[in-house]
């Protein structure tokens, strides 16, 4: 479905989070799962030119042509006013753009980079674009040496992944719960296709990280650390595996007023999953006061 | 005369200064007892208005500001005049640097260079042990520390990636000293990646060493060559500098009525004024201090007095331009629109040209330098050199990408601070890159502060945040930059911000 084009809600030139050196990430807009705990809440709709935005934007950076809904970057003042309004989720400052506005952004701040690392939403949902994008990277001279990354919540059938992954350096999958019942109450959707999809990652040499959110009282318990440990072990004792602790930032809905992970139980699990032979168990760099 | 006298007193009782740090200040007060040296009414005019500004350097200058002396002639031949035979040993060597430093002036009253270290001592370590080496090292690191405590003191490395090179930044990274400040030489062609890995590994421990495009500052300078010191200057080696003064841009940009006469007009106008300034000063040195005569610095070849230069020093560019933009009607701001940086880099290269056209006498090469001047600890209202203001700066590829125009009109130094929060000391490969990328890109220096590092840089030089807290809680500390530091922080709540920079510079009358 990819015309060359894709929604981009945001891209950074600096990140030091986002895999191996510094790279330049391009958060895509739209995801296929809901999760309460989204701290980036208003990537995952897509917007329906609704017009709920221009009536709260103190700047007159939002308009309404016509039918659509239309964001002047010029006059805005990114007061993030739209993005609280927005019925749907959505973000009516993305942007559409090319793989060729994308390459040229990378060309601009290329002697900065490692390389590049598509997030979202969820990347995957944007994956003939991923695959137009990585493939003409690779085929540029003066981009080859920027490493490739997806950050996916796995949410993709094999077959997609076999797609990709030809072009792809590194993937840093998110595994959300592990009971079933609670993955469905926190994203709204099954968690099969994405523990596939860290075996098949696996498998291919391409899960550069697993990565895990503790939510006081529903991930953190013993049974999920201890389901954690066993798919990592499966995966194999050189997994890297990075465990997040939910906080409230950017969190909207319930889930803002659930207590936020305490330094201690995040601590507590890595010593627990070391412990148990891994060797790499990453933990936030920065705790929040 | 009572309101000097009362100043003196209040030095001489003082309870947070040193008796050593009682002595500069009496010293500075008493050097502006005497008349200030001879300008015309116009330059005067707009010295008062501080328009044009002498860094306070002192009425009656008797000493260049920075001397770069040429260590490696007291190494190679010993002092006739200190009594010092050449040196055969390390040790020996580290003995002869330790006394020299203590007879080379400044405008602090310390030294501001202590030799390309690495260059100085690798003819010495044949048959030293990496370990000795590193122990002899980290001594000579807290004699400079304890005995010349100032972190205008400056050590250079590189850009060969050698023995001596690696245990200074090893012991420097352990130690985490306020001095010396430290800069690397970079040059791509001869350092490798591996010193520049290990150099960035450093910024993250300790915000040290600040790294200097090599390529770019040795076309600048001719043999002997050139050191980068105090903060972030790049001088003339065996010279130095001989006076520095600065135009406040922003006061330029307010007596402007637009651009076209910011540019045509005005801009000219106080380049002139402070050119004329500049002349008087250095006149005053070379024809009537005496600095030059009958000197043993020159006599034995350590100091050369046509490698001195003078340093047009500019700053509030980011105030300047905003200003501009309002009177134009345009809502961008310096740093973060391309018109408002592209009015920036305009104004910089207006400024090369003009200071090109100011021919100075006693002057090495007969022009002064232009430098991007990183303050003084009482500025107000103003950001240093032609930097972002203070907590709205972008990203750091950002922030490189919108300064680099500025940086090849800048001779003598542009002093920048990039600010990293603390999730790098997880990715230090994205450091590495970055200061690659900027390196390559022609930034003339990298310089970066790491939040959370108790050692951070003030403009050019470094203070430990733990001793702004012992000073305020006037308990005095034993380190001369500490005061200019607590003034800074007091005046425009640098550290407040996060990541913390530290933005102003210097105690008017003693700083650099």
């Amino acid at each position: 479905m990819s015309d060359g084009v894709a929604a981009v809600s945001k891209f950074l030139t600096w990140s030091v989070v986002d895999g191996p050196g510094n790279r330049f990430v391009l958060f895509l807009q739209g995801c296929n799962y809901h999760c309460v705990t989204c701290h980036n809440p208003h990537t995952i709709g897509v917007c329906s030119d609704c017009g709920a935005c221009v009536a709260v934007c103190p700047s007159g950076a939002l308009k309404k042509s016509g039918r659509k809904v239309v964001h002047d970057p010029g006059p805005c003042i990114s007061c993030d006013s739209c993005l609280s309004a927005c019925p749907t989720r959505a973000n009516p400052m993305v942007r559409r753009m090319t793989v060729n506005d994308v390459l040229e952004l990378l060309r601009r701040n290329a002697p900065f980079l490692n390389g590049l690392t598509v997030s979202g939403g969820e990347a995957t949902l944007h994956l003939d674009f991923l695959i137009d994008l990585f493939t003409a990277i690779k085929a540029a001279p003066d981009l080859a040496h920027l490493t490739l990354f997806i950050d996916s919540n796995g949410n993709l059938p094999a077959e997609g992944w076999q797609r990709v992954l030809p072009v792809t350096d590194g993937v840093m999958l998110d595994i959300k719960a592990f009971d079933p019942e609670r993955h469905r109450r926190l994203t709204g959707a099954d968690n099969d296709l994405s523990l596939a999809s860290a075996r098949l990652l696996a498998e291919a040499g391409k899960l550069y990280e697993l990565r895990f959110l503790m939510i006081p009282g529903e991930t953190d318990s013993p049974e999920e650390i201890s389901a954690l440990s066993a798919l990592a072990h499966e995966l194999g004792p050189h997994t890297r595996l990075r465990l997040n602790a939910f906080q409230h930032h950017g969190v909207r809905g319930p889930a803002a007023t659930w207590a936020p992970m305490p330094r201690a139980g995040v601590e507590a699990a890595a010593g627990v999953l070391q412990a148990s032979g891994l060797a790499e168990v990453v933990l936030p760099s920065v705790w929040l006061p | 005369m009572t309101e000097t006298l009362s100043q003196l007193r209040r030095i001489a009782q003082n309870p947070t200064l040193s008796f050593k740090q009682k002595e500069h200040a009496l010293a500075v007060e008493a050097e502006n007892m005497l008349p200030y040296v001879l300008l015309d009414a116009e330059t005067r005019a707009a010295l008062d208005a501080r328009i044009i500004c002498d860094m306070y350097e002192g009425n009656a200058p008797y000493k260049p500001r920075y001397v770069l002396p040429d260590y490696e002639v007291v190494l190679k031949n010993g002092s006739t005049h200190l009594e010092l035979p050449k040196p055969e040993t390390l040790d020996e060597a580290i003995n002869t640097l330790q006394i020299a430093y203590h007879h080379v002036p400044s405008v602090t009253g310390m030294p501001v260079f202590i030799g390309h270290l690495d260059a100085l001592l690798l003819p010495f370590c044949d048959g030293v042990s990496d370990d000795e080496l590193y122990r002899k090292i980290k001594l000579f690191w807290r004699y400079i520390d304890r005995v010349l405590p100032d972190a205008f003191l400056h050590a250079d490395i590189g850009p060969t990636d050698n023995r001596v090179a690696r245990a200074i930044l090893r012991a420097d990274a352990e130690l985490k000293q306020v001095a010396p400040n430290l800069t690397f030489l970079y040059d791509p062609e001869v350092s490798g990646e591996d010193i520049l890995r290990l150099c960035t590994d450093n910024i993250i421990a300790c915000s040290k060493p600040h790294i200097a495009n090599h390529p770019i500052h040795r076309e600048v300078f001719d043999e002997p060559g050139y050191a980068i010191v105090s903060c972030y200057n790049a001088l003339p080696l065996r010279g130095g500098a001989a006076s520095l003064a600065r135009i406040n841009l922003k006061k330029v940009a307010e007596a402007s009525s637009g651009e076209a006469d910011f540019l045509d007009v005005q801009l000219p106008r106080y380049v002139h004024l402070n050119a004329r300034l500049m002349r008087a000063r250095v006149d005053y040195l070379f024809r009537q201090s005496g600095f030059f005569d009958g000197n043993f610095l020159v006599e034995e070849g350590w100091i050369d007095r046509d490698r001195f230069t003078a340093m047009f020093g500019i700053f509030a560019m980011a105030e300047a331009v905003n200003h501009l933009q309002d009177l134009a009607g345009r809502p961008g701001r310096y740093g973060h629109d391309a018109a408002a940086n592209e009015l920036g880099h305009r104004i910089s290269a207006r400024l090369a040209e003009l200071v090109e056209r100011e021919p100075m006498e006693h002057v090495w090469r007969g022009v002064a330098m232009l430098h991007a001047q990183a303050g003084l600890s009482s500025d107000a209202g103003t950001t240093p050199g032609v930097r972002i203001p203070y907590g709205s700066e972008p990203d750091p590829v950002s922030h490189v990408q919108a300064l680099l125009p500025h940086h090849k009109h800048y001779l003598s130094g542009v002093s920048e601070i990039l600010t990293l929060d603390e999730t790098v000391r997880s990715n230090p490969e994205a450091v590495f890159q970055l200061a690659k990328g900027a390196l390559q890109l022609g930034f003339r220096e990298f310089t970066a502060n790491v939040t959370g590092n108790d050692l951070v840089r003030v403009t050019g030089f470094m203070i430990r945040l733990s001793d702004v807290k012992l000073y305020n809680a006037a308990r005095g500390s034993r380190v001369n930059t500490t005061a200019l530091g607590a003034e800074a922080a007091e005046t425009v709540h640098i550290l407040d911000r996060k990541p913390r920079v530290v933005g102003l510079e210097l105690m008017a009358g003693s700083g650099v």
